[in-house]
């Protein structure tokens, strides 16, 4: 969790937005995983999502499904992807969070999954289907070891949005649509708007806005607006092309750069 | 305790296990059913509804000839199969339509199995001008031909589910997706007691008629209560409806599952009988999985039943020991259904026969009993999948 705050503090000190990346863990496998990391953070990502593969991914669209299925088909579970990222930490210190459903991480057990993910290094864990009031005892859980990372959606009231931020740990996922994961070729247009006033209510804790950003202007854009930019389908696709080939990586890591250049604009 | 509480739990059981996007609709629609609820202009079209378009009440028969058969001293059927559309998924759909209706949606989408619901919730849309789209996994949209033509005709349009088994698990995630996406107009009217908070509670209240028609009747008929009431439980809207007008009377209860191709094949849809409890489409209830969480797909020759999950109210009933769980086979389904055919000129449909089958399976603790089965709907559209049976040579 203290990676989470370090690299968030470092990045207001230099000016910078940060661009949060996720790939699907264990898709093509758990080894390429490893390197599909290494690959984001050499080519400017600050945070690491890893998404943990799930049979029902109801808040994701066909990309991010059809990587799931794909994980899952190789043998993906929750327990290997955690030794994977104690493999991960070896190599490197950018924050890593979890993004995962919540019934692998109930079958898992709350107590021990947090213990465990902690050991590995772990810095926070997104759970699309977990909203505040049912999120109580991960939280109590995972108090300063593990960020629990709120979610909020442009359907959220202020007044909810204050509650929501006052549990959260670690920044805010803003969700940019109504809707479900993937890339879009048009942001609402009140994005920008929406984004400051949420912005407002978030104070302290960072703003990061995800789900249908994909290309370098959209990344421009939205970046104006929030700490922080999520991209996931738009990598995700890369990968489904080309696995962890080398001709894969290359794609991947040009595809971060660009972004990151363009975020670097704002 | 009164379940659910607040927050929609049943004892550990239920909750909102939903994407933030979902929360503010979820608490509209608990609004406006706390409100119609209560609100007699509403009631009081709901049951004109339920009476003159819908058939209600539905008959109660004592079906002799099958308990002279079986060897049981009283058995009565409650005929939801005669209810407009087939089966007792016009109770909830009529009522949700007429939500969706005073809370200004103009559109309605469902998941279905069997594609009962589907047809309900068409019809309803229908009736009331409403657009209408169903998510129906397509291995459902084979085995439940009939139905799929019966929503086309009624002007909804079935959208094929291709994602992971084809079937009813799937067709909700899919339908939850399309809700996320459109939830500013459209309603989501889920088929079952199940999904997040309200739902569970909207679907027991709106099924609940069954078993307050049905306990007048049997009042009525024999002068008694049962001592037995049988219902199939998939998600389990049938057998909440009959059974909670029930719950605090001195009688017992059985919710059948589908055991498919037996429960140590593991090809099975009971998860109250063999499962755990974890989170699926919204709500912490039984469920089928893995050792890893992840949701194991169901199997049942009825694809009502085919589903991983079940109603949260059915976990707490199961825990409370208030109702026992049961399971029968394929083939204990299939031979329930021919028997009451040729006893009692009924043909049940698929689902219904599970109830009749754990009938047959406890004949004889039930020999000096009066029991109630919930005959949830008819077995029209099953008889392509029984004559493809037939070919095969087998059953």
């Amino acid at each position: 969790m203290q990676r989470l705050r370090e690299t968030f503090a470092k990045l207001e000190t230099q000016g910078r937005k940060a661009l949060i990346t996720f790939i699907t863990a264990g898709d093509p496998d758990l080894d390429a995983t490893c390197d599909l990391v290494e690959t984001l953070v050499e080519a400017g990502a600050d945070i690491i999502e890893l998404g943990v593969p799930f049979s029902d991914p109801l808040a994701d669209g066909p990309t991010i499904q059809a990587a799931s299925l794909r994980a899952l088909e190789r043998g993906t579970t929750l327990k290997k992807i955690i030794a994977t990222v104690k493999k991960i930490r070896s190599r490197t210190e950018v924050p890593l969070v979890l993004m995962t459903y919540y019934n692998p991480l109930y079958h898992y057990g709350l107590k021990e999954l947090v213990k465990d993910a902690v050991a590995a290094g772990v810095d926070g864990l997104i759970v699309p289907d977990l909203p505040l009031e049912e999120s109580e005892e991960l939280r109590r859980l995972a108090v300063d070891k593990l960020a629990v990372i709120p979610l909020a959606a442009p359907t959220t009231p202020d007044t909810r949005l204050a509650k929501i931020v006052a549990a959260g740990r670690g920044f805010l996922y803003y969700v940019t649509v109504t809707g479900i994961t993937g890339t879009r070729t048009s942001l609402p247009k009140e994005l920008s708007q929406s984004l400051d006033r949420v912005k407002k209510i978030a104070g302290e804790l960072p703003l990061a806005a995800g789900f249908g950003i994909s290309t370098p202007e959209q990344a421009r854009t939205v970046g104006a607006h929030a700490d922080a930019i999520i991209v996931g389908s738009a990598l995700v696709e890369i990968i489904a092309q080309h696995g962890a080939s080398a001709a894969g990586r290359q794609e991947l890591g040009d595809k971060v750069k660009a972004l990151r250049r363009a975020l670097d604009a704002v | 305790m009164i379940v659910p509480n607040e927050r929609g739990y049943f004892g550990d059981y239920g909750g909102r296990f939903v994407p933030e996007t979902l929360i503010g609709a979820l608490d509209e629609l608990t609004k406006a059913f706390e409100f119609y609820r209560h609100d007699q202009a509403f009631q009081d079209e709901l049951k004109e509804w339920l009476t003159n378009y819908c058939g209600r009440p539905t008959a109660l028969y004592r079906a002799k000839r099958l308990a002279l058969e079986l060897g049981i001293k009283e058995i009565y059927l409650k005929r939801e199969d005669l209810a407009h559309t087939g089966a007792h998924k016009i109770n909830n759909t009529m009522g949700q339509a007429l939500l969706a209706r005073r809370m200004g949606k103009k559109r309605l989408i469902a998941e279905t199995g069997a594609g009962q619901h589907g047809v309900a919730t068409a019809t309803a849309a229908a009736l009331f001008g409403l657009e209408c789209e169903i998510y129906m996994g397509e291995k459902d949209i084979e085995r439940q031909a009939m139905n799929v033509y019966r929503m086309d005709l009624l002007g909804a349009k079935v959208i094929p589910v291709t994602s992971g088994s084809r079937t009813l698990k799937d067709a909700t995630n899919e339908a939850i997706r399309d809700w996320v996406t459109n939830v500013g107009h459209t309603h989501y009217i889920i088929g079952s007691v199940v999904g997040p908070h309200p739902y569970p509670l909207i679907v027991r209240d709106l099924q609940r008629v069954i078993g307050i028609e049905a306990k007048a009747q049997i009042l009525e008929q024999s002068g008694a209560l049962p001592d037995y009431v049988f219902a199939c439980v998939g998600g389990g809207s049938n057998a909440i409806g009959i059974f909670h007008p029930f719950l605090e009377d001195d009688l017992k209860m059985v919710g059948v599952e589908a055991a498919g191709s037996g429960l140590e094949s593991g090809a099975h849809s009971a998860p109250l009988c063999v499962g755990e409890p974890g989170v699926l489409h919204g709500s912490l209830s039984y469920l089928l999985q893995t050792e890893d969480g992840q949701i194991k797909e169901a199997h049942s020759i009825s694809a009502g039943l085919d589903y991983p999950g079940v109603g949260p109210e059915h976990s707490y009933l199961r825990d409370q020991g208030r109702v026992e769980y049961i399971s029968v086979t394929d083939d204990q389904a299939l031979a329930a259904l021919r028997l009451l055919c040729r006893t009692e000129g009924i043909i049940p449909a698929l689902e219904s026969a599970h109830a009749l089958a754990g009938v047959v399976a406890q004949a004889e603790r039930l020999k000096e009993q009066c029991v109630l089965i919930n005959l949830s709907g008819r077995g029209d559209k099953d008889v392509a999948t029984l004559a493809a049976l037939e070919d095969k040579g087998g059953k």
